[in-house]
C-alpha cells in the first residue's frame, strides 16, 4: 500500500467569521485521480487554493509529499501545479514569454526547451509569440495547462479545467492527465461533470455545505446511483 | 457503499478561546490591580499637589509634569506592546496576541492623545503659545499620527488574520522608526534652538520622588485597563463569530 | 536562478506588462510634463532667500512623486488573483518586495530626472559634483522602502489612496528631514551640521531590511 502523496486531515477555513470548509479529509495516492463535485459556493475552489499554497487553512493538516504545508510551503509549492478559474498568465506578455517567466520562478532547468516542448504538446506552437490577450479562452486554458506542468509537478491540482475546452482540447486534457499519472503523479481536480469525474477518475467525492458528504471509489460505481446523492447535494 | 448523512449544522469552535470561560481571564488580578491603582493614583494625586515642592522658574504650572511625563511614558510602552503582541502573533498565528495588541493600541492612543494635550498646555503656561517644534513634543505628535493610521488600518481591514498581521508589521517598523524620528527632530531642532517644553537642570529628590510614584500608579492602571479592553476584544471577536454563524 | 536572477525577472516581467499596457506611455508623458509646469510655478519665488525655501520645495514635489508612483502598482495589486499567479511559485517573497522596490525606484527616478536638471539650474546647485545625486538617491530610497511595504498593506482596503499617505508619512519623517536639510547645507554650507546623510543611508538599511523580511507576512493570505 503506497502513502499517500496528498493527506488532508481535518481541514477548516472561515472568510472573515464565514466557515467554507469544516472539516475535509480526503487522500490522494500516486498515480491516483481524484474527482470533487459539488455547487458553487461548496468550497471547492477554497480548497484548491489552500492546497495550492495560496491561502492557510484556520485548523487542520495537509501533507505533500510528505511534506507539511504549514512549514514547507516553499518545498510543497515545488510539487503542486494548479490550473485554476483564471488561467494565471500575464496578459501583454506572449505565450512564450509566459512559460518562460514562469520557467525562472519555478527554476526550471533548461527553460527554453522545456517551454518548446509543452508548446508543442498543447498545440500553441503558432500561437507561441502572440500576446496571451490574444488568445481565445480555450487557448489561454492550454497555456495554463502547459505553464502548470512546466516543473513537472507531482500534484496536479486543477479547477473545472474542463470548461471553456473544446472537444479536442479535452481529449488533449485526458491524455495528459493519463500521461501524468502513468509516471506516478496525483491529480485532484473538481468538476460539474459527472460522467467525465466517473470515467477519469478513481475517487470521487461530493462537496457540500464545506463538508465532504460522500466519498468513494468509482470502480463499479453506476452513474444513476451517484446522481441521486448529486442532485441532491446541488439543491 | 455508506452515504454520509448530511447534517444540520453542528458548529465547531475554532479556536475554543472565546467560549469556554464563565467569567473574565484574571478576575483576581484584575481585581488587585484596580485597588492598587486606585489608591497609587490617590496617593499621587496627594503627592502632587501637596507634596512636590512649587518649581520656582514656572509656578505651579510645573506640576502638569506628573501627568505629563507617565502619560507619554505609556503612549510609548502602550506602542511598544502592540509591536510586541505583533511578533507574538507572526510567531504563533494565536489571535489572543492580536487581542492585546488591538487593546493596547486603542489604550496607548488615548494616554498618547492626553500626552500631547497635556504638552500643550504646558508650553502655553510657558511659552505662551499652544504649540512649539520641541522635540519631544514633535516625536509625540508622529507617534500619535502613527497610532491612528495603525487604528484606521485595523478598522478598514476587519478581523481577519491579514488584518492582524499587517497590524504588526505596522507596529514593528513603527517601534523601530520612534527613537530614529526622535533622534532626526532633535539633531533639527539644535539649529533652531525653539521653545522647550520641559523641566531643566538637575531635579530635587522629593520631585523624582514624586515623579516616581505617579509613573508607578500610572503603569498600574494601565495594566488593570489593559485587562479590561483585552476582555473586551474577546467579546467583540465571540459576538462577530457567533453573528456570522447565525446568517 | 539565484535569488538576484529571480528579482531581475521578476522586475523585466512588471517593466514589460506596464509599458506594454498603452495607458501607462500616456500617463507617464502627461504626469511628467505636469511636473515640469507644476515646478515652474513652485520654484518661480521672487523672494531673496530661495535657498532657505528651495529644499523643501524640492523634496515635496519628490515625496509627492514617491506617493503616485507608488500609488501606480497599488491600483494593480490586489485586483483578484493578480498577486496569486506569483505566490503560486515558489519564489521568494523577499525576491517579489525588491523586484517591486525597483520598479518603484524606476518610476520615481523618471520623475525625479526631469525635475532635478531643473532645479540645478535655478539654483545653481551642481548636479553631478557635490553629493546631491547621493542624497536624492538615498533620500527616495528610504521613502520607496517603506512605501513598497505600505503599498501592499494599503492595497486590500477600499480607501487605499487615503490610507497609503497617512501610513507613510509619519514613518518617513527622518528621511524627510535629513535629506532637506542636506539638500540645503550643499546649497548654503554651514559648520557644524550634523551627518545628514548618514542618517538617511542608516534609515534605509534598516528599513530595508526590516520591509524585505516582513512583506511576506503582508502579501500572502
Amino acid at each position: 500500500m503506497n502513502h499517500p502523496y496528498l493527506e488532508v486531515t481535518g481541514l477548516k477555513k472561515s472568510y472573515g467569521f464565514k466557515p467554507i470548509l469544516r472539516g475535509i479529509d480526503l487522500s490522494v495516492e500516486p498515480g491516483q485521480c481524484m474527482a470533487l463535485l459539488g455547487a458553487n459556493g461548496a468550497g471547492k475552489t477554497t480548497l484548491l487554493r489552500i492546497l495550492a499554497a495560496l491561502t492557510s487553512p484556520g485548523a487542520g493538516t495537509v501533507r505533500i509529499g510528505g511534506l507539511d504545508l504549514a512549514r514547507d510551503a516553499q518545498q510543497a509549492r515545488r510539487l503542486v501545479g494548479f490550473v485554476a478559474h483564471q488561467p494565471y498568465l500575464y496578459d501583454e506578455l506572449t505565450a512564450l514569454e509566459n512559460l518562460l517567466f514562469f520557467g525562472r520562478m519555478y527554476s526550471v532547468r533548461r527553460c527554453k526547451e522545456r517551454a518548446s516542448v509543452l508548446l508543442e504538446r498543447v498545440g500553441l506552437v503558432k500561437r507561441a509569440g502572440e500576446r496571451t490577450s490574444a488568445l481565445s479562452r480555450g487557448q489561454a486554458q492550454r497555456l495554463a495547462l502547459a505553464r502548470a506542468l512546466l516543473h513537472e509537478p507531482r500534484l496536479l491540482l486543477l479547477d473545472e479545467p474542463d470548461t471553456g475546452l473544446d472537444e479536442e482540447g479535452i481529449a488533449l486534457l485526458e491524455t495528459l492527465l493519463q500521461e501524468h499519472r502513468q509516471a506516478g503523479g496525483a491529480v485532484l481536480l473538481t468538476t460539474h461533470h459527472l460522467e467525465r469525474a466517473l470515467q477519469w477518475s478513481e475517487r470521487i467525492g461530493l462537496l457540500s455545505g464545506g463538508r465532504l458528504t460522500y466519498q468513494s471509489e468509482t470502480g463499479g460505481l453506476e452513474a444513476g446511483s451517484v446522481r441521486e446523492v448529486y442532485q441532491e447535494a446541488l439543491r | 457503499m455508506a452515504l454520509a448523512k448530511h447534517e444540520p449544522d453542528v458548529e465547531q469552535r475554532d479556536t475554543g478561546h472565546t467560549s469556554k470561560r464563565k467569567h473574565a481571564h484574571f478576575p483576581y488580578i484584575s481585581l488587585l490591580l484596580g485597588l492598587l491603582s486606585f489608591t497609587g493614583m490617590l496617593v499621587s494625586i496627594c503627592m502632587i499637589f501637596l507634596y512636590a515642592p512649587m518649581d520656582a522658574v514656572q509656578g505651579e504650572p510645573q506640576r502638569i509634569f506628573y501627568f505629563h511625563v507617565p502619560m507619554a511614558w505609556l503612549g510609548m510602552l502602550g506602542f511598544g506592546v502592540v509591536a510586541a503582541a505583533g511578533i507574538g502573533y507572526l510567531i504563533t498565528k494565536d489571535e489572543r496576541w492580536d487581542w492585546a495588541a488591538r487593546a493596547s493600541a486603542e489604550l496607548g492612543a488615548i494616554f498618547i492623545t492626553l500626552a500631547l494635550v497635556t504638552g500643550s498646555i504646558w508650553g502655553e503656561t510657558i511659552w505662551g503659545t499652544w504649540w512649539t517644534w520641541d522635540a519631544r513634543l514633535t516625536t509625540t505628535l508622529i507617534l500619535w499620527f502613527i497610532y491612528i493610521s495603525y487604528l484606521m488600518l485595523r478598522s478598514y481591514l476587519g478581523r481577519t488574520p491579514s488584518s492582524a498581521r499587517a497590524g504588526a508589521v505596522l507596529a514593528i517598523v513603527g517601534i523601530i522608526d520612534v527613537p530614529i524620528i526622535y533622534e532626526s527632530v532633535n539633531w533639527w531642532r539644535t539649529l533652531h534652538p525653539a521653545q522647550q517644553v520641559g523641566v531643566a537642570g538637575a531635579l530635587p529628590p522629593s520631585v523624582v520622588l514624586t515623579l516616581m510614584i505617579s509613573l508607578a500608579s500610572f503603569t498600574l492602571f494601565y495594566t488593570f485597563l489593559m485587562i479590561q479592553l483585552y476582555q473586551l476584544q474577546r467579546l467583540q471577536t465571540l459576538a462577530q463569530r457567533l453573528r456570522a454563524h447565525l446568517m | 536562478m539565484t535569488f538576484l536572477e529571480q528579482v531581475l525577472a521578476i522586475l523585466w516581467k512588471d517593466i514589460s506588462c506596464e509599458l506594454r499596457s498603452k495607458q501607462t506611455w500616456m500617463g507617464m508623458a502627461l504626469f511628467a510634463l505636469l511636473v515640469l509646469v507644476i515646478f515652474n510655478f513652485a520654484f518661480d519665488l521672487r523672494v531673496d532667500n530661495k535657498a532657505a525655501i528651495a529644499p523643501g520645495a524640492l523634496w515635496v514635489a519628490f515625496v509627492f512623486a514617491s506617493l503616485l508612483g507608488l500609488g501606480r502598482t497599488i491600483a494593480a495589486e490586489r485586483e483578484k488573483g493578480l498577486m496569486d499567479r506569483l505566490l503560486l511559485c515558489p519564489v521568494d517573497r523577499k525576491a517579489i518586495y525588491l523586484a517591486k522596490l525597483l520598479g518603484n525606484l524606476l518610476f520615481i527616478g523618471v520623475v525625479e530626472l526631469v525635475a532635478l536638471p531643473v532645479f540645478a539650474a535655478l539654483f545653481n546647485v551642481p548636479l553631478f559634483a557635490g553629493s546631491l545625486l547621493p542624497i536624492v538617491l538615498l533620500g527616495t530610497l528610504g521613502i520607496a522602502s517603506v512605501g513598497t511595504l505600505f503599498s501592499a498593506i494599503a492595497s486590500a482596503t477600499q480607501a487605499r489612496e487615503l490610507l497609503l499617505p497617512l501610513l507613510i508619512f509619519p514613518l518617513i519623517v527622518p528621511v524627510v528631514i535629513g535629506a532637506v536639510r542636506a539638500t540645503g547645507a550643499l546649497m548654503v554650507p554651514a559648520a557644524n551640521e550634523p551627518p545628514w546623510l548618514g542618517l538617511i543611508t542608516a534609515f534605509d538599511v534598516i528599513f530595508l531590511s526590516i520591509s524585505m523580511l516582513t512583506f511576506e507576512f503582508v502579501i500572502e493570505e
